[in-house]
């Protein structure tokens, strides 16, 4: 059974460790600092549908991304690991979208692409943290939905067999296809980028990241894998007003950059001293005990 | 109409914390904006053994939907259910708990009734909002405020126009109370079939495993966490050693549980376990902003580091310079002869 795969993906700014270089005077978080990477969860689900091409050869994976000009890198790391095309969702009237918005985007694309069978997507982004764009994507485009994946186990007369988290435990599932399914960070991590691969792709770009100067920009001629899809509001079909700021329902009012408070605190060493004086304290101060 | 609701989330029979949590929240808002709390209630075999679990946290209504389709969740008929009920409801704002499952129907809902939903919120309250661009201004509305970014900012979502304004709360972040006030009690056992698709019972469950919890960190009065200065899974052990003294549970950074070193289910932070413990012992921890968030409400704050600069030092009231092996055994020593 040959299947066709989509797999959504999103750049972020890496949040995960925010070193004392993205750090303002202030305390706060230069957002503008952080490099941009794949979102992490995401390369868990690339790597699931990947691993679904492998036992279903003919099958194709192909990376959807939403984003500015520069999110064609998210496609590009997908082709260097096996992905065989991408598209990118690019448009300023995208720009705003809280989730609903955004899946509502994300839907009309993956219908304008058209007989999928299978979606996989990482549960959440590291700076949204909602995980809400899967579900809302799948409830929009009238798929079931699986969330919390573990691994894919197989795929079978029409039909996914998914181990999957759940409070307290695990649980195996079967979902007909077509299936929308949210990957966790715990399952099996992104193959590496492939050097055959890099080199293949590594001047594939859409048309809104090109300059014009580029000096193998006859390449794109010769060889159109070069050309990653670039769609916008338009070409998927789009209603401007679900897109965008105008089509989410959830607005900012405001927001606060966590600052460290400091606190007067007692330094204290390792010494037996220290320690002895510290646990009598807090005996005494009845704190423990 | 225009009510408060929440879903309780329900394992087996047993109704989640939670939702419990959600539904003292839940009053107070209700409170605030001169409603009434409602409850959602879904399962198999539930009739009579949920009610009680729910009905004492001041609910007005609750709505029982049992069918032995209904468990183990799936995504669809739970979504169904929802779906029908407000649209008939019309409620104003819905919660529910940021669980596996409300993570998985909280969004499902939202988009087939195109309102917003905000995830994981730490506080909510009532405020008004003016919309300058519309020109519009906004009274009472659910203030669903959260951290985002990994936890560097923290906003403040409103849904002006578009209901119920959902959000979902992680367990531990609120706190559980019996109602003292009176409310109606009322319950009612609507007719499932006529709330869920027949053809909505098509993802199937083949097996489940769920574990009682081994702990209860969440509810812990003094926490003992480790990171990754803890150095190794042994290490651990004397953490073991030292929270079982002073009678309290063992907790952990992200970086610890992603070594190995410690159960997920011990993890504490913005993807973990909140925890409010009056005792908060962090033992080779940097204090990675997402940690913080799961402990920032502690009584004392107790941090052995020997990186003086790490960040959890400026929220700790006691900072020791030293190394966990070191520290940890003279604790337990001195606190065994002190407290003799």
């Amino acid at each position: 059974m040959s299947l066709k795969i989509v797999v959504l993906a999103k750049q972020v700014p890496d949040t995960r460790n925010v070193g004392k270089d993205a750090m303002t005077a202030e305390g706060t978080v230069n957002r503008a600092a952080l490099p941009a990477i794949f979102n992490p969860e995401d390369l868990n689900a690339l790597e699931q549908a990947l691993r679904i091409k492998e036992q279903h050869p003919g099958s194709t994976v192909g990376i959807l991304t939403m984003g500015p000009p520069r999110a064609g890198e998210i496609i590009r790391q997908g082709l260097y690991r096996g992905a065989d095309t991408g598209w990118l969702l690019t448009d300023r009237k995208f720009a705003g979208a809280d989730t609903l918005a955004t899946s509502y985007a994300l839907a009309q694309a993956v219908k304008k692409i058209g007989d999928v069978d299978i979606i996989l997507g990482g549960r959440q982004a590291i700076d949204g943290d909602t995980a809400q764009v899967g579900p809302q994507v799948a409830q929009k485009l009238g798929l079931n939905q699986v969330t919390y994946a573990e691994e894919v186990l197989k795929i079978e007369d029409g039909k996914a067999t998914i181990r999957r988290h759940i409070d307290g435990g695990v649980e195996t599932v079967e979902a007909p296809l077509p299936v929308l399914i949210t990957v966790n960070g715990s399952a099996a991590p992104a193959r590496p980028c492939n050097v055959k691969l890099v080199m293949k792709y590594k001047y594939a770009t859409c048309p809104m990241e090109r300059t014009g100067e580029e000096p193998w920009k006859e390449l794109f001629d010769e060889r159109p894998y070069l050309t990653l899809n670039q769609w916008s509001v338009a070409d998927v079909d789009g209603d401007e007003v679900q897109c965008g700021l105008s089509g989410s329902p959830t607005k900012v009012k405001s927001v606060q950059n966590i600052v460290f408070q400091a606190k007067e605190s007692k330094t204290l060493t390792g010494t037996d001293e220290d320690i002895d004086g510290l646990m009598k304290e807090l005996l005494d101060e009845k704190i423990i005990g | 109409m225009n009510n408060v609701f929440v879903y309780c989330e329900i394992e087996g029979t047993t109704v989640v914390e939670v939702a419990q949590e959600l539904l003292t929240k839940g009053r107070k808002l209700a409170n605030d904006l001169g409603v009434e709390l409602h409850a959602i209630a879904v399962g198999a075999g539930i009739k009579g053994k949920v009610e009680e679990q729910i009905l004492p946290y001041g609910v007005d209504k609750l709505f029982v939907f049992d069918d032995e389709k209904l468990f183990p969740y799936t995504s669809a008929p739970h979504t169904d259910i929802l779906v029908s009920l407000f649209k008939e409801e019309q409620p104003q704002v819905c919660l529910m708990g940021a669980t596996v499952i409300g993570r998985d129907l909280g969004p499902r809902v939202s988009s087939s009734l195109t309102s917003g939903l905000t995830a994981d919120c730490t506080q909510l309250e009532i405020g008004s909002y003016d919309d300058k661009k519309a020109g519009k201004h906004y009274d009472k509305l659910l203030y669903q405020i959260r951290p985002a970014f990994g936890g560097n900012i923290v906003a403040t979502i409103v849904n002006p126009d578009h209901r119920p304004q959902m959000a979902t709360v992680r367990s531990g972040v609120m706190q559980k109370a019996l109602y003292e006030g009176k409310a109606k009690g009322e319950v009612v056992y609507p007719e499932v079939a006529k709330y869920v698709n027949e053809l909505s019972y098509v993802v199937k469950v083949l097996d489940r495993h769920v574990e009682a919890a081994k702990h209860n960190l969440k509810g812990a009065p003094i926490v003992v966490a480790g990171g990754y200065g803890v150095g190794s899974k042994e290490g651990f052990d004397l953490l073991f050693q030292l929270a079982k003294e002073l009678h309290g549970e063992v907790g952990a950074s992200r970086a610890a549980v992603d070594a190995g070193w410690v159960d997920h289910d011990r993890q504490i932070g913005q993807t973990g376990v909140t925890v409010h413990p009056k005792v908060y012992i962090a033992l080779g921890i940097s204090g990675q902003i997402q940690h913080i968030a799961g402990m920032q409400d502690s009584g004392i704050i107790i941090s052995v580091n020997n990186d003086p600069d790490a960040p959890i030092n400026q929220i700790a009231d006691y900072v020791i310079h030293g190394t966990v092996e070191e520290v940890v055994p003279k604790m337990i020593k001195y606190y065994k002869q002190h407290s003799k």
